[in-house]
């Protein structure tokens, strides 16, 4: 069975959400336009709607997370679901529990949709295959192969400054090799039509073969900057900076860091995107991160209306619905 | 038990001997008593009645895990040689990563005795080349030659240091025992799980690059010019391998080479929707390997095509695909898979039966392997155009964790003779 044919059922709506592979142009479409009727909702003095009232969502996170499992967490507690979050990296898996019993005790509490983060790539798929029909499941991050709703909350940020996908250039800069925020940007900007993708980076952090994805491979950051609409920088983890991957943080910061100096070579308005947690004075200068051409933090914001869209859909619930 | 047994009128194909035309084959004393000629005053006890069907050499697998001892809860030899029966086969070669290791006599003694009592098939343990296989210590091949191992190996197992190989290829050569390597850095392998390539890139699997495997047999190959050793590379799965392997003994030197059946005809797309039943080590790889590795065949720089059986309890398959065991059951898938190479016109029918037979006999150097008179009778009976589809009720191994369940295959093995005996089908259920 196929990924697409995992996540969507007859009628072609979500039925789980594990990777943007796949799906289509209308439904990446309707997601962020479920989003963006969601956005007011977060705006209001009660920040509430009862769409997902009576659901049960559990937060599977075996792997930690801060800002995602929050953002998650708020976006199911504006649709008035219950929310359960399990933090198993600390809990039964450590005691020697399969990944299966886990969900199998779990499933057993009647709950309705499981939100997970894991380790292993194509953990959300197994899961996805063997819950009971009626438990929804959303990929948070799965190893390095997908972390869909993060590239939705991505490519609904880049609509908000520049809708004309087909017009623009993208550059993804850094650790692409263990990038699972990449590989689903890559596939969410190619379903919109975007006219280039750029992976940036050194060789020991950009596989060859992600050529094959549809995007262009850049050595130098220079040359993968000029000219660029959006710049999408990755973050890089402490264990990978100290000689594995790159010599140093500080060589990285010399070769790879966005400056402001080396951010005039894009575009003059140029956004400038980060998933965090940003590692300042490595991935890029603070004068950056803070700076105009930054939306970083909008990306946190428009997280949770993506993660509301895509949990009320998931649900297959009409999302058109006129919201308060 | 002697009985005389006559297989009447079928296709005999014989590699060893160039032998291909009907004729009959008749088994005495656990013997082969004539080929296209009946001995003097033959009178058969049983008439295997092979018109249409095809008679070789019974199948010898070079690398298939019974998983006994210490791992029952997969499979037990007792359950396996049913398989192996059903899927045509007589003599395993059993790699050393039991449990008790394959470091001691007793070790080998005991899966001598589980075997001579299955009274089905014949096993061939595989000694450990390095002490409990841990790379470090020599193992006692002395020891393991003189109970009978006729190669080791270090199984999945790295060998710790260039050093320890070197001094290991040294002392397998002076016991003149076969080493068998199965080729991989485990440096480069770097916790993969998948072919380094395209569609392990995409699906965010670490991949284990080829170079894994070129490295690995490049630095063997080196060594072997200093220790003069006998080396077999188990279970090939790159083209570039394979080109290092061809010139190696293009040059004279001793070394050999199988490939898994299932890297025949599967490709890294397989794993597509994190499929854990195509998890197996050495990967999957491309088109163009697959496709090197069946010119291999065809060519004969890889004289056997083995099973690479490894069963498994379901819980081995059900998790996350990284975190899941690889390996695949595939007793009784090794005939098919080789007929397909034939229909696919890849190589001839001969050609995919010496890689089942004489080829593993010879890198082995294994008594049978051929239907010569007075050869051991081992027997394989088998309908090439026969479809059966992989269920319950085909499929003996304990195992079911392969891929091609609830396919259909093509290629039946119709009757086995183990030592003149017939073993599958159950004799007691045919008249």
């Amino acid at each position: 069975m196929t990924a697409t044919d995992l996540q969507l059922d007859e009628r072609g709506r979500l039925r789980h959400f594990l990777s943007i592979e796949g799906l289509s142009r209308e439904l990446l479409v309707s997601i962020m336009d479920a989003a963006e009727s969601f956005s007011s909702v977060t705006e209001q003095t009660v920040k509430k709607v009862p769409l997902l009232r009576g659901k049960t969502i559990v937060n599977l996170f075996f792997e930690t997370s801060t800002r995602t499992r929050t953002t998650f967490e708020l976006a199911a507690k504006r649709l008035s679901a219950d929310v359960l979050n399990v933090n198993i990296a600390t809990s039964a898996t450590t005691k020697g529990e399969s990944l299966l019993d886990t969900i199998r005790n779990i499933e057993a509490m009647h709950v309705d949709m499981f939100v997970v983060r894991h380790a292993q790539s194509g953990a959300s798929h197994f899961i996805a295959r063997h819950v009971a029909p009626h438990i929804s499941v959303i990929n948070a991050g799965d190893g390095r192969h997908a972390h869909p709703t993060q590239a939705m909350l991505d490519v609904y940020t880049i609509r908000k400054h520049k809708p004309d996908f087909q017009q623009l250039t993208v550059a993804i800069v850094g650790d692409i090799l263990h990038s699972r925020v990449a590989r689903s940007e890559i596939h969410a900007l190619r379903i919109l039509g975007v006219r280039e993708i750029r992976a940036v980076g050194p060789r020991t952090l950009i596989p060859s073969d992600i050529g094959r994805m549809g995007v262009n491979i850049h050595h130098d950051l220079d040359s993968g900057l000029k000219d660029v609409d959006v710049v999408i920088m990755l973050r890089l983890q402490r264990e990978r900076m100290s000689g594995g991957f790159i010599p140093s943080a500080h060589e990285y910061y010399a070769c790879f860091g966005l400056t402001a100096s080396r951010l005039a070579l894009a575009k003059a308005d140029a956004i400038v995107m980060h998933p965090g947690p940003i590692n300042r004075g490595v991935e890029m200068d603070s004068k950056v991160a803070d700076g105009c051409q930054s939306v970083i933090l909008q990306q946190v914001t428009h997280g949770i209306a993506i993660r509301m869209a895509v949990l009320s859909m998931a649900m297959r619930l009409d999302t058109r619905m006129e919201t308060p | 038990m002697n009985e005389r047994i006559l297989i009447r009128g079928g296709r005999v194909i014989d590699p060893a001997h160039g032998i291909d035309g009907v004729m009959d084959v008749c088994i005495a004393e656990g013997r082969i008593v004539g080929v296209g000629h009946h001995p003097d005053g033959f009178r058969p006890d049983r008439v295997v009645e092979a018109n249409q069907h095809v008679v070789c050499p019974g199948f010898i697998d070079i690398c298939a895990r019974l998983r006994e001892p210490g791992f029952e809860h997969k499979a037990t030899i007792a359950g396996e040689s049913l398989a192996a029966a059903a899927g045509g086969i007589v003599t395993i070669c059993m790699p050393p990563d039991t449990y008790p290791v394959i470091d001691t006599p007793a070790v080998v003694q005991l899966i001598h005795d589980k075997a001579a009592l299955t009274g089905r098939l014949r096993i061939v343990p595989i000694g450990a080349l390095t002490r409990g296989l841990k790379g470090q210590d020599l193992s006692e091949m002395s020891a393991l030659r003189q109970t009978g191992c006729r190669a080791v190996g270090n199984a999945h197992a790295p060998v710790a240091t260039t050093l320890v190989l070197r001094r290991a290829l040294e002392y397998a050569a002076s016991h003149d025992l076969l080493v068998v390597v199965r080729p991989e850095d485990p440096d480069l392998a770097d916790q993969g799980c998948v072919h380094e390539g395209p569609v392990g890139t995409r699906m965010g699997l670490r991949g284990i690059p080829q170079a894994a495997e070129t490295v690995a047999v490049a630095q063997v190959l080196a060594l072997i010019e200093h220790t003069g050793a006998r080396v077999h590379f188990a279970q090939l799965s790159s083209a570039r391998a394979m080109r290092s392997i061809t010139r190696a003994q293009e040059k004279g030197f001793p070394v050999t080479a199988d490939v898994a059946a299932h890297q025949l005809h599967l490709t890294d797309t397989a794993i597509e929707g994190f499929d854990a039943l195509c998890h197996v080590r050495p990967p999957l790889r491309g088109l163009l390997d697959r496709d090197s590795l069946r010119e291999g065949v065809r060519d004969g720089v890889i004289r056997a095509i083995c099973s690479d059986h490894q069963p498994h309890e379901p819980d081995a398959k059900l998790d996350a695909f990284p975190a899941t065991e690889p390996g695949m059951a595939a007793l009784q898938t090794l005939l098919p898979l080789s007929l397909k190479l034939v229909e696919e016109g890849v190589m001839s029918l001969s050609r995919a039966i010496a890689a089942l037979t004489c080829g593993p006999a010879t890198i082995m150097r294994l008594e049978g392997g051929d239907l010569q008179s007075g050869a051991v009778a081992d027997v394989c009976v088998f309908d090439p155009n026969a479809k059966w589809t992989v269920n319950e009720q085909t499929w003996h191994s304990s195992g079911r964790n392969t891929p091609f369940w609830g396919t259909t295959l093509e290629g039946r093995v119709t009757h086995t003779l183990w030592a003149g005996r017939l073993v599958f089908p159950n004799p007691e259920s045919v008249s």
